[in-house]
């Protein structure tokens, strides 16, 4: 028997902010689940299942959040699962939710990432005091910038794109409303300008510390028909992981990325990502991990994928945009970031992006990463359901 | 085998909570002795309130007073309080019902014994003398007999309402390092690098972890490396972390130490930070009583060639 087909037909987030010291945990996930529920036109009671996720509880200080939320998110009676794994848990946790709906063990799910950053300090909860341990000595930037000095060695990239792709995010950030950062008087100047934090990482090209939350229904064909909206579909799916730290690992461009992207590419049939896929939201932390990423997904071949940004193959009326949205340069949630990657590919294919919508978005993908490199997720998704 | 070393591990926090409405009222009211519940849809009072009705999920925001005064739903004896919790002396842990309320509160009752508790004892609230928005405002419960108290009409509206707290949070752990880790470090107690080899890939780890994390097996066959080794990649950190005594800036480099399969990371000095580079060979520099070495400086031998460390970065 073959899968069900998946479709996301609501979305909902909350604006980003630094600090939302106006809700409570609780409300700011009901925030975005209303408005997925809105989006879909669907109730409480039309919810067979909900699948939550979110990055380490240290973030909040909250043990199995999921258990308090439960009432929030119209739980009670209902199979609650809660996904974990690090940066790229957005994306697994509605994998996972989609899983059950390919799977027909549920008709509608409920999928939903948050994180609250100011609660707690998401550096602080990286790196606890292990006894004999020597600390880390060089910060969560620290800690990525000597990947990207490998990369810039084995590309031959010229030092000016870093700046490039945040110039670009931050621009396509102002004109996606739910963004945390609206820098309106951004210029390539100042990206160039501002301090270089762990060289060659400038501020500039690092990601904010965001509270915020993102919500998806999915649902069956069945549901789909009744969607008052035009679905994405999913087209495939898949997740990998390997060690964060391992002989041979390339933290450059990672094997689980790698094979990650193959399995969502064999799976929708696609076999030259740079023609057949029209759009990506990727993680990209840093700046540099875009033109990383576009060769790890194949987007690119090894050592060229610095070339398709500077060109502005990547800008928003490029040829391959990448992070219509802004991107995690412009939003992090940490927990949150995954599912924003993955809502936004499935807002652009159901052309309800508003004024960063793309104008072909028939496929796209949306991309999370977390831990040091250790965990992918992917999806892509489409205007047309898949053929079967 | 030798003796497996261990330490405590502490790990705490001051998290801060943004209340929201609900928990804000509640807190608030705490603060001014009166206790808030919330109504449900289907009329029932929850103490403490919720935000979300677990039935309906329904948004709830209908704050109602309850009385200081209450009854005992269940218990259980606290023979040896810890530290943080309401009470130095024994105590009863109980659910308490407010009059007025549907569900029960917990907290401490202080009563000399087991004994002196039972399900369905008349209790009340004995208030903290110094209150700020906290549970902690309700110092405990005592036993109470006289007439039931009349709740005042407090709808949750307060002058200058408390709008998050500091949860501050602890673990005690006992860490220990486990077996290769404690070898490694009986090994750099006389400043040499020890790593284990996979019987399997025939890869050496430094520092060990006692398997291999590609192939799943033990690993057991010590290896020395170094002490010299390969910077193989590195960043030029600009900014001062928190409880990190280095001056800025200062170079954080991947060292892949002669004969090791692993890059790990440490700090470049005896150079300006601006003339680091990938290739750079360097040496360990100790300084006395410290477990780690202090950083590493160049040997002043001619650079690695990029082909030898290029699957080390």
């Amino acid at each position: 028997m073959s899968k069900e087909p998946v479709a996301v037909v609501g979305i909902g987030q909350t604006k980003h902010v630094a600090a939302r010291r106006d809700v409570s945990v609780a409300g700011l996930v009901r925030e975005a689940a209303c408005r997925a529920l809105d989006d879909a036109e669907l109730t409480w009671a039309d919810i067979d299942a909900v699948v939550i996720g979110k990055a380490p509880d240290f973030f909040e200080g909250v043990m199995m959040p999921e258990l308090y939320l439960a009432d929030a998110l119209g739980a009670v009676g209902k199979p609650m699962l809660r996904v974990h794994t690090a940066g790229s848990v957005g994306g697994s946790t509605a994998l996972v939710a989609a899983g059950l709906v390919a799977a027909r063990v549920h008709g509608t799910v409920l999928t939903l990432a948050f994180e609250k950053q100011s609660e707690s300090n998401a550096m602080w909860g990286l790196s606890l005091p292990i006894p004999f341990q020597q600390p880390l000595l060089a910060g969560a930037g620290g800690f990525f910038a000597p990947h990207v000095r490998a990369y810039m060695r084995r590309s031959g990239a010229p030092d000016t794109v870093g700046s490039l792709v945040a110039y670009k995010d931050r621009r396509n950030a102002l004109k996606n409303p739910y963004a945390h950062l609206h820098e309106h008087d951004i210029t390539l100047e100042k990206v160039q300008a501002s301090p270089m934090l762990w060289d060659p990482i400038r501020y500039s090209e690092t990601c904010p510390s965001s509270d915020g939350a993102c919500a998806m229904i999915l649902t069956d064909r069945a549901g789909a028909a009744r969607a008052p909206r035009p679905p994405a579909w999913m087209l495939g799916g898949a997740m990998r992981s390997e060690p964060t730290l391992f002989a041979g690992k390339d933290a450059v461009s990672p094997q689980a990325g790698r094979d990650c992207a193959a399995d969502v590419y064999r799976q929708a049939g696609i076999a030259d990502p740079r023609r057949e896929i029209d759009a990506v939201e990727m993680y990209v932390p840093f700046s540099w991990y875009e033109p990383m990423w576009l060769e790890n997904l194949g987007f690119a071949d090894e050592g060229e994928g610095w070339k398709l940004t500077e060109s502005g193959v990547t800008e928003l009326d490029g040829d391959l945009p990448v992070n219509m949205s802004g991107g995690v340069l412009s939003t992090n949630p940490i927990g949150a970031s995954g599912m924003i990657r993955f809502a936004e590919a499935a807002l652009q294919a159901r052309g309800q992006a508003g004024e960063h919508q793309v104008e072909r978005a028939g496929k796209v993908l949306g991309h999370a990463y977390g831990g040091g490199s250790q965990f992918f997720s992917m999806w892509l998704v489409g205007a047309r359901p898949p053929e079967s | 085998m030798p003796e497996v070393l261990k330490a405590p591990l502490v790990v705490e926090f001051p998290f801060t909570r943004s209340l929201g409405p609900v928990q804000s009222a509640f807190l608030t009211g705490l603060r001014e002795r009166v206790v808030l519940g919330v109504r449900t849809t289907d009329g029932r009072t929850l103490v403490p309130p919720v935000e979300y009705d677990p039935v309906t999920a329904d948004e709830l925001r209908d704050l109602v007073e309850v009385a200081p005064t209450g009854t005992v739903t269940t218990w259980a004896w606290n023979h040896a309080p810890r530290r943080g919790q309401p009470l130095d002396t024994p105590f009863a842990w109980v659910l308490v019902r407010l009059d007025g309320a549907d569900t029960a509160l917990l907290h401490a009752l202080d009563v000399p014994g087991p004994d002196a508790v039972r399900t369905g004892a008349r209790v009340r609230i004995r208030w903290a003398a110094e209150r700020s928005g906290a549970i902690t405002d309700i110092a405990c419960f005592e036993p109470y007999d006289g007439e039931p108290v009349r709740p005042g009409g407090s709808t949750g509206e307060f002058a200058d309402p408390v709008t998050g707290i500091v949860a501050a949070a602890r673990l005690d752990y006992t860490y220990t390092p486990g077996r290769a880790q404690t070898a490694y470090l009986d090994a750099l107690a006389e400043h040499r690098a020890v790593g284990e080899r996979c019987p399997s890939c025939r890869k050496v780890y430094v520092p060990p972890r006692g398997a291999c994390p590609t192939c799943g097996v033990a690993t057991t066959e010590r290896v020395e490396v170094g002490p010299g080794g390969t910077v193989t990649t590195f960043c030029i950190v600009n900014i001062k972390a928190k409880n990190l005594d280095i001056e800025v800036p200062y170079v954080y480099a991947h060292i892949a130490l002669d004969g090791a399969d692993l890059a790990l990371h440490g700090r470049i000095g005896g150079i300006p930070y601006d003339q680091v580079r990938m290739g750079l060979r360097v040496e360990p520099v100790w300084t006395p009583g410290a477990r780690h070495p202090d950083h590493y400086r160049p040997t002043g031998e001619p650079d690695a060639d990029y082909d030898t460390y290029k699957e080390l970065l």
